[in-house]
């Protein structure tokens, strides 16, 4: 029974990480199938997201739970507000100029963006990690737990996360399938010259596609900064490194591919530190994607290049 | 027009003030367990709005300011200046090598021993970039994991000098053939992949290694990082007060002087400073051999190199590999120079900065590579008292630079034949 309450609780511990994960690699894989570049300030973005809900649940102070779940939900709008001006921001500044280039230099406009990130955050709100308080507390049972035996839960705050990503997914799919605006950014990611042609203004989607992003990978910032209890300014770049790998497990550029492989990631993490050592979760991630590319290079679910002369 | 103007400038003002008040106008303050919101100081809101009053100006007369700017010839004098003949750029870039290495020969007799010491990290960045440079800047290949094999050849070093006492010169060739090797074991299968797939992969190896590096605690000695790592030799002399190893003499007492702690620096800067002329006379030479111009070639057109019989992983495994063995090479000077190492010097923002000095220089070009150094590690230590705003202006001129000359200080270029008349409108961008 120990055994399977334990591996019941990696299990749920891994979902857990691996959907908010997931979130986070949606904007990655959608700004590549678009663009073709590696944003890598969108773990910057993240962070700022985390940061800005922090800030508003300090502010508000609220005490009573009665009104925790508005409290939640004010921080969100705000978070989501910062996280998508600032990617807008960010393309408009970093990417849009050089967009077209070398496909070397959007990339390190990037990778100094994501610096420049970092800092700003650091020096305005220093560089200890602040403890983020968990709102959301309590959990239900699963079993186990007699006679010493290990009990598995399934805390508020895991099913909260689970609820909350479930409902963004379905909300994205619904965006890109149904809507005006989604079927543009399928036609972008799928030929931008083509798309200019026919009226789709393609600056105006990539810049949603952007905004899109963002406002996923705040949402994952309120989350998993409470989640994990503590956030700093270089939390981003650790977690923007493994949804990247999450997108380019699934297969980057499809959006259910990030789905597929934050959850793969999530899991394999979780047990790793399970049955290993927390230390080389990281070791695992990094190991299992470079296999990944060995024997399947489009990921889990991307489709294969074809190469034109 | 006025009126669009005027809403998208309003819509950018709005953007700046909602992305600059929140983090910058509200801080965060940890009170034990609690936390505190705090209000920041007057001068702040006046930058925030400043900030904002820029942005809007600025937007709304943006066809305006662009325009009269474009204008003022003053501002850019590269508008209408025609390349510099080829002939005259081959002496110049020769000619200024040369100088560089000479003003490089004289420097520890006319500065002080932190600006020798200063000097040395620049030496030791050269190499970096300039074994970066046949990566990224020749071969193509975006390598973001680059300090992984700065950390093998630093690491090999600190490892053979602990348990079985190597010196300097025995673990050289040692740690940069290492790092070599692990260049060739990662290359080996992931060259087949795309361009993007080998950034992630190299970047996750780079992080396999550190974290490897952190949790080895046994035989690396984990975070605390291994120390007492000994000082180069000159023919059995060492140059500290005491001899350390049995059988070495000591340099003050082999020419009867007295003894002085810079001797040591300026001997550590001139191994350097050879070991980086070595690598820049081995590079110039490889980039002139067939193999030089395959990493070319099959940057430019992949496919049409590869139809002329190029065998793409080879040619990739061959720079890969060669610019694993110079970080090798480097890293093991550091590990010397520091006498100390541990995981924290290896992290992601040694390789983006390596990145920075190859890009910046101009990617291929080996004077631009190492202005770039030189500029990238003495322009922070220029401004130290801003050396909290040090990382925020380095990200700042790392977007700038892309922005507004993505080609780099001195973009490379090929040494061509023009060919005669027949083909006078052909221009050659190789």
């Amino acid at each position: 029974m120990h055994d399977v309450m334990y591996f019941l609780q990696q299990l749920i511990n891994g979902l857990t990480v691996g959907s908010a994960y997931a979130l986070i690699a949606i904007g990655y894989t959608m700004v590549y199938g678009i663009i073709g570049m590696i944003n890598f300030a969108h773990g910057e973005i993240y962070m700022i997201g985390a940061y800005v809900s922090l800030i508003v649940i300090t502010g508000l102070a609220v005490t009573s739970p009665a009104w925790i779940p508005l409290v939640l939900l004010v921080a969100l709008i705000c978070a989501i507000i910062v996280s998508s001006s600032m990617g807008w921001a960010v393309e408009r500044i970093a990417y849009r100029p050089v967009r077209g280039q070398h496909r070397l230099i959007p990339l390190i406009s990037a990778i100094g963006m994501s610096i420049f990130l970092q800092n700003y955050v650091h020096l305005a709100q220093g560089s200890r990690n602040i403890g983020f308080p968990l709102l959301i507390e309590g959990g239900i049972s699963l079993g186990g737990g007699e006679d010493g035996t290990f009990q598995a839960n399934l805390s508020y705050m895991q099913l909260t996360i689970f609820i909350v990503t479930l409902i963004c997914m379905t909300g994205l799919s619904l965006f890109i399938s149904r809507s005006k605006t989604g079927r543009a950014c399928r036609a972008v990611s799928q030929d931008l010259k083509m798309s200019s042609l026919l009226g789709i203004d393609t600056n105006r989607i990539i810049t949603a596609t952007f905004v899109i992003g963002a406002s996923l990978a705040a949402v994952a910032g309120l989350l998993l900064g409470m989640y994990y209890g503590s956030i700093d300014p270089l939390f981003g770049f650790i977690a923007g490194l493994k949804a990247f790998t999450a997108a380019v497990l699934g297969g980057i550029g499809s959006i259910p591919g990030a789905m597929l492989g934050g959850l793969v990631l999530g899991v394999a993490e979780s047990f790793t530190s399970g049955y290993l050592s927390s230390e080389y979760k990281d070791v695992v991630s990094f190991g299992l994607l470079i296999l990944i590319l060995l024997f399947r290079p489009t990921g889990l679910l991307g489709k294969p290049e074809v190469e034109k002369i | 027009m006025i009126a669009q103007n005027f809403r998208h400038a309003l819509f950018c003002a709005f953007i700046t003030l909602v992305i600059s008040y929140p983090i910058l106008g509200l801080n965060l303050e940890a009170q034990g367990i609690s936390i505190k919101l705090t209000g920041a100081e007057t001068q702040t809101y006046v930058g925030i709005a400043l900030a904002v009053l820029i942005v809007f100006l600025f937007q709304l007369f943006r066809p305006a300011i662009l325009g009269g700017l474009g204008r003022v010839k003053a501002l850019n004098p590269l508008v209408d200046r025609q390349p510099m003949p080829q002939e005259k750029r081959i002496r110049f870039e020769r000619v200024a090598l040369v100088l560089i290495v000479l003003g490089a020969m004289f420097w520890p007799f006319i500065a002080s021993r932190g600006a020798v010491d200063l000097a040395t990290l620049v030496l030791i960045y050269i190499i970096l970039g300039l074994g970066l440079n046949v990566v990224v800047g020749l071969a193509g290949l975006l390598d973001l994991g680059y300090v992984a094999f700065y950390a093998v050849g630093a690491y090999t070093f600190g490892l053979l000098s602990q348990y079985y006492g190597f010196s300097f010169w025995m673990s050289l060739p040692i740690g940069a053939v290492l790092a070599a090797a692990f260049g060739f074991v990662l290359g080996f299968p992931v060259l087949r992949l795309r361009g993007d797939y080998l950034a992630i992969v190299t970047l996750g190896f780079g992080e396999i290694i550190r974290i490897l590096l952190n949790n080895l605690t046994d035989l690396t000695n984990g975070p605390d990082g291994i120390g007492g790592i000994p000082d180069p030799t000159l023919f059995g002399m060492e140059f500290g007060r005491r001899v350390k190893v049995e059988g070495n003499t000591s340099f003050h007492e082999v020419f009867n002087i007295p003894y002085d702690s810079t001797h040591k620096v300026i001997f550590l800067y001139l191994i350097t400073l050879i070991l980086a002329v070595f690598t820049l006379f081995i590079i110039r030479r490889l980039i002139r051999m067939p193999v030089g111009r395959s990493w070319e070639a099959l940057r430019e057109d992949e496919i049409a190199a590869r139809s002329l019989g190029l065998s793409r992983t080879a040619v990739k495994l061959s720079a890969f590999t060669i610019g694993a063995f110079f970080a090798g090479f480097a890293g093991t000077i550091f590990a010397s120079k520091q006498g100390f190492i541990s995981p924290e010097s290896f992290v992601f923002l040694e390789s983006a900065i390596v990145l920075a000095i190859v890009v910046l220089g101009g990617m291929g070009s080996q004077l631009g590579v190492i202005l770039a150094a030189i500029a990238v590690t003495i322009l922070p230590e220029l401004a130290r008292e801003f050396s909290e705003y040090r990382m925020l202006v380095f990200g700042a001129a790392m977007v700038l630079m892309m922005v507004w000359r993505p080609q780099g200080l001195l973009p490379m270029t090929r040494v061509h034949i023009n060919l005669k008349k027949q083909e006078a409108g052909v221009t050659d961008h190789a």
